[in-house]
């Protein structure tokens, strides 16, 4: 039927882009299908019972799953999270809810294939919980690091050099000055690290807002410039100095949480750097959407000629915005040395800053989410590990490891592409701002 | 519709004092003097008219005033005290305020954070937003500018958007206004309205600066009228008694015709066919719904309207940019209802897209390049895959000539000229070569008299030489100026077609509003 839209008409109650509409249909029907090949395979695999334990001790919850009924269980809420999203005209929003639940319901249904099909016969839910999070912590301050940066309308792409050379730089520091054995030289090495990054973030500070450099490129000379610096003192000091695998970082028990039962010994007992991501996660939150300094970050990096016309500095907030970001960058490389292994390879961030950034574009440049989209990156690589622990089985076949693991990473991208739309970077992201004269 | 002229302009009875003064500014950019020994004075609780074509310095000045450039020479007293503006936050500090001819907010943010922004209240270490909230509010009622401040910028209209900009000049207690060219992108209801809050600002006190190239509006609101040519200003003068062709033969610098000769129409045969055409828009709404019309060789059709009519999509539709719905189109006999962009090119019709920025051109590339956008793979300009540049430079350069584009070479990317000159280049692209039929939308918006009455010109030359022309455009006066016959489009269909003798501004104005065919 013809209709005629003009402005000063009320626009129809849900007004869903065509292209949407056909994404959310799509992913229904992918639901559907997926759901029913699970009935398929509910029929296949072992009835033996598996049991899901959640924490440690006698009080640690133990969660007996018949593996058939609870795939077919899935299948049916996958069956209904499909119904959603293709009827999504009448459900609305709950469309792209029904969609992520379902998305969501990836890790229970993997888990419960996996020990199905493994080797033993339960597993423990809560290691693989922390495992996660631990993981995550590079990610995490990697894609906040990113944000900084790039909500004041600077691309870092160096970020993962920043890591690197903060990570090599901080512990040949604590390696020269105490033999990399501990003590409070250990704390000045993570502030050296820190320093590292912000001296980079200032390079590219200076690369990218003074001198209008390709941001791009800036990014590209710091990665190449940490792994020249790095690999230069690995093998011209560490190397000769000899020393072993040092004293890191250790572990601190929050007062009260960790003497909760069963979560307590493992959810809040950790190392500093760990903890210290949560913090910086809330006050990334908190500084950019609630203090005046954020909201100029946040106008910088969208407009910046308007917010010059306001009086605001652009060049003064965007050098500061970047060099905290390249110290949030420096404390993520002391995680690799300082916190974690104790000493440094060539290339160890292997990676992760990168990796840092698919988390920050993913949580669309917001903080939380950005840390959900590094806890996503977090969970596969814990995931991997204990998937390849199982020794998972199909017919006598071992299923690789990295299969498995790839899962969560497919159904994300789906849902993502699908039910969550484009992720729309801020307006002036990467664009050199030139100053009026 | 409603006649600016209704609103009286303000007495002069009382004594003001000069709010700034500009003595002997000029300012210079690598190759162009952009203001040359500028003088200007601004009293007290007056509107002063800017006026001057694109491109005579006027923006320069009052980016100058606002403290984004430096003058190279002469002195800016802002209630007779000498300054010197370090950056736009200083001149803020000395009350004045600008609003942008190109918005200056930040569209994913709330009105409430761009009003605030750069001049914030906080409490404790936070941003308190609802002081802001509660600032806009306060500033919204006094003056009577409607805008929610929790309302996201970028979901605006344009119109709500220059409320916002005016809130923040008022926000930082602007005493002196400067407006670059606020009515550009008002419809002619939304400039009225604009007026009246012009007017009951400098009713509390504050001065205008009005820069505008229209000269209806000068007459219409201003006290004092200064204009300025090549960054000079050649006349500063009250407003009473002036008229619009002396205003125009200021600006211009020669006489400018308002009416255009045009030989008596003499229609030939059919060019285009349209039959009971739907076209949908982008979100899948019908904007188009059951049109007709035929243009016949050597006529203009203009079509009016109250832009977002369906205007856009009947253009794309007809120019095989989109794709209709249903219904059909002919060309010189061929249906092109289902035909690509270069199929209808290739029948020998020229578009000029309404949006030359997005349509029309290609910023980046040179004007040769620009030039010869619908024709770089004929015979002329290629051979197999290579391309002759020395033909398409020469090609240019004609152009250049005959179409009267203003740039330093052919060379230079379209982006950098004024607007008025990259639309003489989409122009003579289109109107160059053996075209049958003419399609026009928005021909002239944003460009300044002389501009305009170039492109007047050419566009009435093919019609006295055969070629069908539609005109779509939601100025009213373009389209009385230039038809031959007048169709009004309203709600998708044309709500009536009829000679231009037969076509009075009222009635076609009740057509426009959707009034009743009589």
């Amino acid at each position: 039927m013809a209709t005629v839209d003009l402005p000063g008409r009320p626009a129809p109650a849900r007004n869903v882009p065509a292209r949407a509409s056909v994404r959310l249909q799509s992913l229904g029907l992918f639901f559907l299908l997926l759901g029913g090949s699970l009935v398929w395979i509910s029929g296949h695999v072992p009835v033996e019972d598996v049991t899901l334990v959640f924490g440690l001790g006698d009080l640690a919850p133990r969660i007996p799953v018949d593996p058939p009924n609870a795939v077919l269980t899935i299948a049916l809420l996958y069956f209904v999270a499909g119904g959603v999203a293709l009827a999504h005209r009448w459900t609305g929003r709950y469309a792209t809810v029904a969609l992520v639940g379902a998305a969501v319901l990836a890790v229970p249904l993997i888990l419960i294939l996996s020990v199905a099909l493994g080797n033993v016969t339960q597993t423990n839910l809560l290691p693989l919980l922390t495992e996660a999070l631990r993981l995550s912590t590079p990610i995490a301050l990697g894609a906040l690091a990113g944000l900084w940066c790039e909500r004041a309308g600077v691309v870092n792409i160096g970020i993962e050099g920043m890591m690197l050379a903060s990570a090599g730089i901080g512990f040949t520091f604590y390696a020269l000055v105490a033999g990399a054995a501990g003590g409070p030289w250990l704390i000045v090495a993570v502030l050296v690290s820190i320093g590292v990054g912000g001296l980079l973030g200032l390079l590219h500070a200076v690369l990218c807002v003074t001198y209008r450099t390709d941001q791009i490129i800036s990014g590209v000379a710091i990665n190449l410039l940490a792994i020249g610096i790095t690999s230069f003192l690995r093998r011209q000091v560490l190397l000769p100095l000899g020393v072993g695998t040092g004293v890191t970082l250790s572990a601190i028990k929050i007062p009260f949480l960790s003497s909760l039962p069963v979560v307590g010994q493992t959810l809040f007992v950790g190392k500093p750097i760990f903890f210290t991501m949560f913090v910086v996660v809330l006050l990334s939150r908190v500084v950019l959407f609630r203090t005046t300094w954020g909201l100029r970050v946040r106008s910088v990096g969208e407009k910046p000629h308007a917010a010059e016309t306001l009086g605001v500095n652009v060049v003064r907030i965007r050098y500061q915005s970047v060099v905290l970001g390249g110290l949030i960058a420096g404390l993520a490389g002391a995680w690799f040395t300082l916190e974690t292994v104790g000493s440094f390879e060539d290339l160890m961030t292997n990676g992760t800053g990168f990796i840092a950034l698919a988390a920050l574009i993913f949580g669309k440049w917001r903080p939380w989410p950005a840390f959900g989209g590094a806890l996503l990156f977090g969970f596969s690589a814990a995931l991997g590990s204990r998937i390849q622990l199982l020794g998972v089985e199909v017919s006598g076949f071992p299923v690789p490891s990295q299969f498995l693991q790839a899962l969560p990473y497919v159904v994300t991208v789906v849902v993502l592409a699908g039910a969550i739309g484009r992720a729309i970077p801020p307006a002036a992201d990467g664009v050199p701002y030139e100053p009026s004269r | 519709m409603t006649d600016m002229n209704e609103i009286a302009p303000s007495n002069h009875a009382r004594p003001r004092a000069a709010v700034l003064e500009l003595e002997g500014i000029t300012k210079r950019f690598p190759g162009v003097t952009a203001n040359a020994d500028v003088d200007l004075t601004l009293h007290e609780g007056e509107i002063l008219c800017l006026l001057g074509e694109n491109g005579a310095g006027k923006s320069t000045l009052m980016n100058v005033v606002f403290g984004l450039y430096r003058p190279d020479e002469g002195v800016v007293r802002v209630r007779g005290e000498a300054v010197s503006f370090g950056s736009s936050a200083d001149a803020i500090r000395h009350g004045i305020g600008m609003v942008h001819q190109h918005f200056q907010l930040v569209p994913v943010m709330t009105v409430a954070e761009n009003v605030v922004l750069g001049k914030e209240e906080r409490r404790g270490p936070f941003l308190d937003i609802e002081a802001a909230r509660r600032n806009v509010r306060r500033l919204s009622q006094k003056y009577g500018l409607d805008v929610d401040p929790d309302a996201v910028v970028g979901e605006l209209s344009v119109g709500a958007q220059q409320r916002v900009e005016l809130v923040k000049a008022l926000y930082r207690d602007a005493e002196i206004l400067i407006l670059d060219e606020p009515t550009a992108v008002l419809t002619p209801q939304e400039v009225v309205e604009f007026f009246g809050v012009v007017r009951s600002l400098v009713d509390s006190g504050k001065s205008v600066i009005f820069i505008t190239h229209k000269l209806r509006e000068v007459l219409a609101v201003a006290d004092t009228v200064v204009i300025m040519r090549s960054g000079r200003v050649v006349s500063s003068t009250v407003v009473e008694g002036a008229t619009e062709q002396g205003l125009a033969r200021e600006m211009v610098g020669r006489d400018v015709g308002f009416e255009i000769e045009k030989a008596p129409v003499s229609p030939g045969a059919a060019v285009l066919e349209v039959e009971d055409l739907h076209v949908a828009d982008d979100r899948g709404h019908l904007t188009v719904a059951g049109f007709d019309l035929v243009v016949r060789a050597g006529e203009i059709v203009g079509i009016a309207g109250v832009e977002g009519n369906g205007q856009r999509e009947l253009v794309e539709a007809l120019a095989g940019m989109r794709t209709p719905q249903s219904g059909t189109v002919r060309i010189c006999g061929t249906e092109t209802t289902h035909s690509s962009p270069r199929d209808v090119e290739n029948l020998g019709v020229g578009h000029v897209p309404e949006d030359r920025g997005k349509h029309g051109l290609v910023g980046v590339y040179s004007i040769t390049d620009n030039l010869v956008l619908n024709r770089y793979h004929s015979r002329r300009f290629s051979r197999r895959w290579l391309m002759n540049r020395a033909v398409m430079r020469k090609h240019a350069q004609r152009l250049v000539a005959e179409f009267d584009i203003r740039t330093p070479s052919t060379e230079v990317d379209a982006a950098t000229l004024s607007g008025g000159n990259q639309q003489k280049i989409v122009m003579a692209r289109e109107l160059s070569g053996d075209i049958r039929l003419l399609l026009v939308a928005q021909p002239t918006r944003g460009l300044d008299v002389g501009s305009i009455e170039f492109i007047h010109r050419q566009i009435v030359d093919r019609r006295d030489a055969g070629v069908a022309v539609l005109l779509v455009s939601a100025e009213l006066d373009e389209v009385l100026t230039l038809s031959d016959r007048v169709g009004v489009l309203y709600r998708g269909t044309l709500a009536a077609v009829m000679d231009r003798g037969d076509a009075d501004r009222d009635t076609v104005g009740l057509l426009m509003a959707g009034g009743a065919t009589g």
